[in-house]
């Protein structure tokens, strides 16, 4: 079992024809995700790379039942691509694109609520269910199939904790980058209520990073619903208040955001918390004992 | 992106927001000739990044011309310290000049992100001129918060709610609605992830005006707002994140010795706390973006070696799709290249890796590579601290 994606999702690429759009579908394509085509406004009725192309998102809905999309359109456009998608009633929106301006996400959220659809990112790796379907950025050689669900804000310190997880032969049921913009779509509560409800994930591995209050308000949720083992690792301990690490929404600001709040506010709430990021692997797999 | 005070204030006149009368000078000189045009009494402020450039002795009132010229010269060319600057203060280059008024009352007002309900807040609150945190923190009730609609924006209805807040009435109520509606214009249309306005002031006369300006921009967004692009000013920033900034890459600067080379901003986070728990302090965070490709991983050492203070360099790579035989060829490069002389430990994962280190192993070059990232970080450390 799994959350999110199955080995019978049918995913539609927004912007497969642009370098990271067609590199990316191939990979997921290999993988073994049923990528059924992909848009891109203006040259619709073409293959690119072996994969159809339409004009718009209802298309592949109507021929092909994508019934998930993958977003790599450039910023300027990438929330107008994710209120399309939503548009044509696709119930799964995945948003790999970087550098979308926050006021663009304010009114893609919204409108994306109001929907049927859910969303995912943006500035995200993607969803992983190992074994099944691997829809994003993230290499699949290194996922292994399993039970410990992953949910993170990073890309790469994601791929970091599943390359340990993996090394130690424990595998994933599924794995989801919630992105690491100040408005995104998910959010980790989200995530952990669909692995709380999952019966074959087992444990969860939790990574959050500086900025905002997500990590607080996941841990209000773990210690009122979950009764599975949470391990929670929290990236920018030593980041200075007041500077943006890298990601728009990892910020200290105002005092407020910091990596030693949020592991407090988790640790209350019965999460193992796991200081050194070499340790992410080894702590879950005492916890679950592996 | 930050900009000055005066340029805050050129953009909120734009868009309708009253300010006061002034302009900007770079020289005693220039400042006498605008407070002589002013008339009256003026404020002469100096135009840096930072808050609290009153006490810092960054702003001074002048009676007349020849007072405005005079507190000028003070000012140009002082490094201001405040507590928001560096230690060592910043260099004040401009000044503005702008009318004195007699102030009444000083109100608050600031819009910016909500995360949490991922929309837009306007707040405002009668406690002006102090520091806003604190009145969070202290007398919440103090502050009126009004979240906008994601499509419509701000209603009349809340702008009024907010001005009534402010405790405004009759013709200063009616200013009040309209600069709040005008700065949440121009909060909107330049992509602003701050506007705020500390203190807004009603005069002895009965004008309302913000009196000081801040404007923070979504980085993201400035693709799309080249005119705010020339308004940055270099001189604000250390000059190693500029020179990052030209390649794409993500640097800030830190205090440490082990300098730190990392593919991802949550990894390159993780790694400067990896570091600090091995004993050692991280010199920078450096994002080189998820492809760490030949280009960007010379640009990544050469601002990472140019700060004297780093000892050893840190190269922690998660690739996945990236092949670690082309970063060990580029990392040999750029290290032959620049004639890099410092310790470099690599760590990387990605398709072959057993080549990749062989090829490190073979170049002569000081390098060593480590298993994993705990590993790395120790044997960077142990080499900062010259312990290898």
């Amino acid at each position: 079992m799994s959350i999110l994606v199955t080995k019978d999702t049918r995913v539609v690429v927004q912007g497969i024809t642009g370098k990271e759009g067609a590199f990316h579908a191939a990979r997921c394509k290999e993988y073994g995700t049923r990528i059924v085509g992909g848009v891109t406004p203006g040259k619709g009725g073409t293959t690119h790379e072996g994969f159809p192309v339409w004009n718009t998102v209802e298309e592949s809905v109507t021929k092909e039942g994508a019934d998930c999309a993958l977003i790599f359109v450039p910023p300027l456009a990438a929330a107008d691509a994710i209120m399309e998608a939503a548009a044509a009633g696709v119930p799964l929106v995945i948003c790999i694109t970087e550098g979308i301006p926050v006021t663009d996400m304010v009114r893609a959220k919204h409108f994306v609520l109001g929907t049927k659809s859910r969303l995912v990112g943006p500035n995200c790796p993607g969803v992983i269910t190992p074994d099944e379907a691997k829809i994003g950025i993230m290499p699949g050689h290194i996922h292994k199939r399993g039970n410990v669900g992953v949910v993170s804000r990073s890309g790469t310190l994601t791929y970091e904790v599943v390359g340990q997880l993996t090394k130690r032969g424990i595998g994933q049921s599924s794995c989801v980058g919630i992105g690491g913009d100040p408005v995104n779509g998910t959010s980790f509560i989200d995530v952990l209520q669909l692995f709380n409800q999952d019966p074959k994930t087992r444990a969860m591995m939790m990574i959050g990073e500086i900025g905002g209050t997500a990590e607080e308000e996941a841990a209000g949720y773990i210690k009122a619903n979950v009764r599975k083992p949470v391990v929670a690792f929290i990236c920018g301990q030593t980041a200075p208040p007041g500077r943006r690490m890298g990601h728009a929404g990892a910020i200290i600001a105002g005092g407020k955001g910091t990596a030693a709040e949020k592991m407090k506010a988790l640790e209350a709430a019965g999460a193992t918390l796991v200081k050194s990021p070499a340790d992410m692997g080894a702590t879950v797999a005492r916890v679950i004992g592996a | 992106m930050k900009v000055h005070e005066y340029q805050a204030k050129a953009l909120l006149r734009e868009f309708g927001v009253a300010v006061p009368k002034g302009d900007v000078a770079d020289t005693p000189a220039q400042a006498k000739e605008i407070a002589q045009r002013l008339g009256g009494r003026t404020v002469v402020k100096a135009q840096v990044h930072a808050g609290g450039r009153g006490k810092g002795g960054g702003i001074k009132l002048a009676d007349d011309p020849a007072g405005a010229e005079a507190a000028a010269k003070q000012i140009l060319g002082m490094m201001l310290k405040t507590p928001q600057t560096p230690p060592e203060g910043i260099k004040v280059r401009t000044v503005l000049v702008e009318e004195a008024s007699a102030i009444d009352r000083e109100l608050y007002l600031s819009m910016t992100l909500d995360r949490g309900r991922s929309t837009h807040v306007v707040m405002a609150s009668q406690a002006g001129g102090m520091d806003i945190e604190d009145v969070a923190a202290k007398t919440p009730e103090k502050i009126v918060r009004e979240w906008t609609h994601p499509a419509i924006g701000l209603t009349d209805f809340q702008a009024r709610r907010l001005a009534f807040g402010l405790g405004l009435a009759g013709d200063q109520f009616r200013q009040g609605v309209a600069l709040i509606k005008a700065l949440f214009a121009l909060y909107l249309a330049k992509d602003c992830s701050l506007a705020e306005i500390n203190p807004l002031v009603v005069t002895k006369d009965g004008r309302v005006f913000a009196l000081d300006a801040k404007l923070n921009f979504d980085d993201n967004a400035l693709f799309r707002h080249k005119e705010l692009v020339e308004l940055r000013d270099v001189h604000e920033e250390d000059p190693l994140d500029v020179e990052a900034s030209k390649y794409g890459l993500n640097y800030i600067k830190l205090d440490g010795n082990v300098g730190c080379m990392v593919n991802g901003a949550g990894l390159a986070m993780a790694t400067m706390d990896i570091v600090k728990i091995a004993g050692g302090e991280p010199a920078n965070f450096l994002d080189v973006g998820g492809g760490a490709s030949p280009e960007q991983i010379e640009n990544a050492f050469r601002i990472i070696s140019s700060d004297p203070s780093v000892k050893a360099i840190f190269i922690n790579v998660f690739g996945g799709i990236l092949r670690v035989d082309r970063l060990a060829e580029g990392i040999i490069a750029a290290v032959r290249k620049l004639g890099l002389t410092l310790p470099v430990v690599l760590r990387a994962e990605g398709t072959n890796v057993e080549l990749g280190k062989k090829m490190l192993a073979e170049s002569g070059l000081a390098l060593t590579m480590a298993d994993d990232m705990g590993d790395g970080a120790r044997k960077a450390v142990a080499f900062a601290k010259g312990q290898k």
